[in-house]
């Protein structure tokens, strides 16, 4: 635990003087303040952030991942020839990324809320909405991770990462359109909830929803995801699936760093 | 000290070793050299347990290596190129290796030699080139290894810096810390080395003392050992084309 300790510490130091990361801390105040300064209320706030949280969050912690553990390759040799376990060292390259990463938007989303007293009536919505975005954070921190750590081309590496945001945020919309309007007269409920259950950021979307009176945004997914398991149950179940979604690429990405030659 | 057996490894279709088994005697400066691509820094890498071999053990001191990598306490490394989180001072870089090797006495000279302690605030990515390798040799050398490990460890240090680099080398060894070095500088390893491990084609095509390389190969210097050894493994060449020679360099005359 030392070590990850000290592998944690390091690369929040590290992080903390990196400019992008500034950048995406900044984008979101200004965001989020613009919002307010708009005229906008606590749920509009939360909903039209939401709709940013969705596209900006994947993309900046696929692709700031990718890039950020292709560029410490030769660090993290140096440190593997200390006498370190690979796995502690592991989790604290990660956390070392995830936390910075997930500070930077809960701080920049957060603090604009705090400033205009959005929470108020709204809290569980901006909490919601914080934690869907942790966690998406963590999720696509661990995706990256081990998508650079299996891929060895830089290039292609990014290229997968951008890929996976493609998917997850812009063509699952398509493919699930396009799944009911194909097999509409069927029964088709489960395997669109398990549609769902396999992308983080309809999760993340669904669980922040389910938080505020807005049934018309749901979508398909969401809207069948409500009616089959209510209000309640239905955002423990989204957090369940999202909390696998952080566990599950984090386990395959610390297997493949014990396994794989640096 | 290190003891190498039946070493394979390969990258896909690649073979990067080839059943390579060498024995590193303790307290020796050992040279590994080889064209590019000869498996160097693979057999470095399988010493310091990043690369895991397909076949074959690696041993320290009769012990096997194993996957905790406690082991690595006694190894000092220093890679080819210094690489460190560019937004962390040079102070904190150290102070982290510092924290990883908890509780061992550490040896300061060339952090004093390289004058480190002035840049001691500075970020990692203020430095130049140069001064990122002063860092990784410092840190080599900080914990006082039994056994040091350097890839081309001059690589874009100044002449000063690597004298001061040899002179430590050649400090530790006479300490009887054991040194495995890679170089493509022979004149450097002609300095420095006991024993020289020649690698190509992924294979070990000669160890043993420098001293008997000079011999079998018939070279005052250990440049032209080296080019033997090379010639004679790409065999004799039908075409008449000069071939390197370093005690007699082709000119090139205008037709």
């Amino acid at each position: 635990m030392t070590t990850t300790r000290l592998v944690v510490v390091a690369g929040i130091r590290d992080m903390a003087g990196n400019r992008w990361l500034a950048a995406y801390f900044a984008a979101f105040v200004v965001v989020a303040q613009s919002l307010f300064w708009f005229g906008g209320t606590g749920p509009q706030v939360v909903l039209s952030l939401l709709n940013v949280v969705l596209m900006v969050v994947p993309l900046v912690s696929l692709v700031f991942g990718a890039m950020h553990v292709y560029a410490s390759r030769e660090f993290v040799e140096l440190l593997l020839a200390q006498p370190v376990r690979r796995r502690d060292l592991f989790t604290g390259l990660y956390l070392g990324l995830a936390l910075p990463l997930t500070a930077a938007f809960v701080l920049g989303a957060g603090i604009p809320v705090l400033m205009n007293r959005g929470f108020g009536a709204n809290g569980i919505a901006v909490l919601a909405l914080l934690v869907a975005g942790a966690g998406l954070t963590f999720s696509c921190v661990a995706i990256a991770t081990w998508i650079a750590l299996r891929t060895d081309d830089r290039l292609k590496g990014i290229g997968m990462a951008l890929a996976a945001w493609l998917a997850t945020s812009v063509l699952y919309d398509g493919a699930v359109l396009a799944f009911a309007s194909a097999f509409g007269d069927w029964p088709i409920e489960k395997p669109m909830l398990a549609m769902m259950v396999t992308n983080p950021v309809d999760l993340a979307r669904v669980l922040v929803l389910a938080q505020v009176d807005a049934s018309a945004l749901m979508g398909y997914t969401g809207a069948l995801f409500e009616r089959t398991f209510g209000s309640a149950l239905g955002s423990l179940v989204a957090l369940g699936a999202l909390a696998l979604w952080c566990v599950g690429p984090w386990f395959l990405a610390a297997r493949r760093f014990d396994a794989r030659d640096f | 000290m290190i003891a190498l057996r039946g070493i394979d490894k390969r990258y896909g279709t690649q073979i990067a070793l080839d059943d390579v088994s060498l024995e590193v005697r303790p307290g020796t400066v050992t040279a590994l050299v080889g064209p590019n691509g000869s498996g160097k820094t693979t057999l470095i890498k399988t010493i310091l347990g990043l690369t895991r071999p397909d076949a074959g053990t690696v041993a320290l001191a009769g012990v096997p290596i194993d996957r905790e990598g406690e082991y690595r306490r006694h190894l000092g490394y220093m890679p080819q190129a210094g690489h460190f989180p560019e937004h962390l001072a040079v102070g904190e870089v150290i102070q982290l290796v510092d924290a990883l090797r908890r509780g061992i006495a550490v040896d300061d000279d060339l952090l004093h030699a390289y004058d480190l302690g002035a840049i001691w605030e500075k970020r990692v990515s203020a430095l130049s080139g140069g001064t990122r390798q002063k860092l990784s040799a410092a840190i080599a050398f900080r914990y006082a290894p039994q056994v040091l490990i350097l890839d081309e460890p001059t690589a874009g240090l100044d002449p000063l810096a690597c004298g001061i680099l040899k002179d430590k080398i050649r400090r530790v060894r006479q300490a009887g810390c054991t040194v495995v070095i890679t170089s493509h500088i022979m004149s450097e390893l002609e300095a420095l080395a006991d024993d020289i491990a020649f690698l190509c084609d992924a294979q070990l095509q000669f160890s043993g003392p420098v001293v008997a390389l000079l011999e079998r190969t018939k070279q005052p210097r250990l440049e032209g050992a080296v080019a033997a050894l090379l010639r004679a493994r790409s065999g004799p060449r039908p075409d008449a084309t000069p071939r390197y020679d370093a005690e007699n360099i082709p000119t090139l005359e205008r037709p």
